[in-house]
């Protein structure tokens, strides 16, 4: 039998908060964290909005030295930020023999991109002998994310980061899981981390015709599932988890948020933007989480859909869960919060982990916004625009990335 | 000018370093004495080549250690 893994810590850093329980009472109160652009004059692009971290203060976690050097760009700061607050809530200190027992994932999509763009508008101003910080290198590589949280914890286990787009986060969470349920070890710190709400983050996602244009009213943007929606709203941030084994946090009478029961990946092999028909990999990916879990479809209450609010996957989606679910599909809650943080791009999988988790914990069930005219083909329970509170024993977590890849988790209560 | 020089130097390294100024002495160790790592004291190199407008090579670079290596090195390059 493989070892159980429970979810001990959790830290966030979204457009909604800076802090786990700011984030989480935003996403209760139905809170939009998407707004004008502000990181850059965004004036001359076709969509001038996004889901930007604010009041993010790096002192506040690291030394202000390290904050303008080693660990300067932001995707770098989101993830320290978010890995000490998961581990402050766990309890933990790593030490002793824990130490090679416990490991770091942190994924990201696109890694230090703030950071490639001014050393590049530096070295066509000074010239290449002017242009480079030394730390150019360690901001821009994205295992350097989880490479500074097994530093700064101590951590001597694996220590890497998963890379797949939008689904980098949840594959860092499935990955750890695994590492613990085999038994290499006791402790991961794992999660995504993302920035790029960078003139090539908009402007690159822009010329795919992916995000919304709403400039009139950013705050409406993100409105998965509903009929009027037309894009994705990009953002950044961190969601941070500290999986445990389930044994290992009993013996130290940690605190459990969830248990963390099943994974699955996989790809479509279909195309490198476009979802398969009838959402065939999701299917395949979200029947494979369960049958990992030992669980049936009628013991899931709630999806955290991946529900980006493009026309294509909220469709896509929708249909690859009742096909996966039949009549059972109904009866579940189904809720994007990227309604409300926007899409984190590599984070959005560990943030969204992150949700499924604490509304197992607290038995509260985060809505989708901006849900007013239904779309016939998106016609299953999302959780309109107020949250509940719901008695969840199971929940599952979807995460789809750009390349056709697939990640889905399962987060439930854990029975005896 | 010599003066001066000192005194820019040791702003330039109390400020990379984030140590107060009256820590700098000539005598500071980069990275024994005010902690610095490989790759900081390649950044304060360049900062020193920039507010002196020099081109500091990197076999002469190799060879700054302390405050005083760098106020000397600049004192026989803009003198």
């Amino acid at each position: 039998m493989p070892r159980r893994v429970a979810v001990t810590g959790v830290g966030l850093v979204t457009p909604i908060g800076v802090g786990t329980e700011e984030t989480w009472q935003a996403l209760l109160r139905g809170q939009s964290g998407i707004g004008s652009i502000t990181h850059f004059d965004a004036s001359r692009y076709t969509t001038r909005f996004a889901g930007e971290v604010k009041g993010f203060e790096p002192t506040r976690w690291m030394s202000a030295r390290d904050a303008k050097s080693s660990m300067s760009d932001p995707f770098i700061q989101y993830a320290v930020a978010a890995g000490a607050m998961a581990m402050d809530d766990a309890g933990l200190v790593i030490d002793g023999e824990l130490a090679e027992r416990a490991g770091c994932f942190v994924g990201s999509g696109m890694g230090g991109v703030a950071t490639i763009e001014a050393t590049h508008r530096a070295l066509l101003a000074k010239g290449p002998r002017h242009a480079f910080s030394p730390f150019f290198v360690p901001q821009i590589a994205i295992n350097l994310a989880a490479g500074q949280l097994s530093i700064r914890f101590g951590a001597k286990g694996p220590c890497y980061s998963q890379v797949s787009a939008c689904s980098s986060g949840a594959h860092a969470i499935g990955d750890a899981f695994r590492v613990i349920q085999r038994g290499e070890a006791d402790v991961m710190i794992c999660g995504g981390s993302e920035a790029v709400v960078t003139p090539l983050g908009v402007g690159g996602f822009g010329a795919m015709r992916a995000l919304s244009t709403r400039n009139d009213a950013p705050a409406s943007a993100c409105r998965p599932f509903d009929l009027d929606r037309d894009g994705f709203v990009l953002a950044e941030g961190a969601g941070i988890l500290v999986l445990e084994d389930l044994e290992h946090a009993k013996r130290r009478g940690a605190r459990i948020h969830a248990e963390c029961k099943g994974y699955a990946a996989n790809a479509d092999a279909h195309h490198i933007t476009a979802p398969a028909a009838e959402g065939e990999g999701a299917q395949r990916c979200m029947r494979a989480a369960l049958a990992d879990a030992r669980l049936d479809g009628v013991q899931i209450d709630y999806i955290n859909a991946h529900g980006t609010s493009t026309k294509m996957n909220d469709v896509t989606e929708t249909l690859a869960i009742k096909k996966v679910f039949g009549e059972y599909a109904r009866k579940l809650m189904v809720s994007s919060t990227k309604s409300m943080t926007g899409h984190l791009i590599g984070a959005a999988g560990g943030v969204e982990a992150a949700f499924c988790a604490l509304a197992v914990a607290r038995g509260q069930v985060p809505p989708t916004i901006n849900y007013t005219t239904p779309d016939p083909e998106c016609d299953l329970d999302y959780v309109p625009n107020t949250a509940r509170e719901a008695n969840l024993r199971n929940t599952l977590t979807n995460s789809f990335g750009f390349g056709g890849t697939n990640a889905c988790l399962i987060f439930g209560r854990p029975e005896p | 000018m010599a003066e001066n020089i000192e005194e820019k130097v040791t702003k330039i390294v109390a400020e990379q370093f984030e140590v107060p100024a009256e820590k700098v002495t000539l005598n500071s160790l980069f990275m024994d004495d005010l902690k610095a790592d490989s790759l900081s004291v390649v950044e304060l190199v360049l900062a020193i080549e920039e507010a002196f407008g020099l081109e500091i090579p990197d076999e002469h670079a190799e060879k700054i250690k302390t405050v005083g290596d760098v106020v000397n090195y600049v004192k026989a390059r803009v003198q």
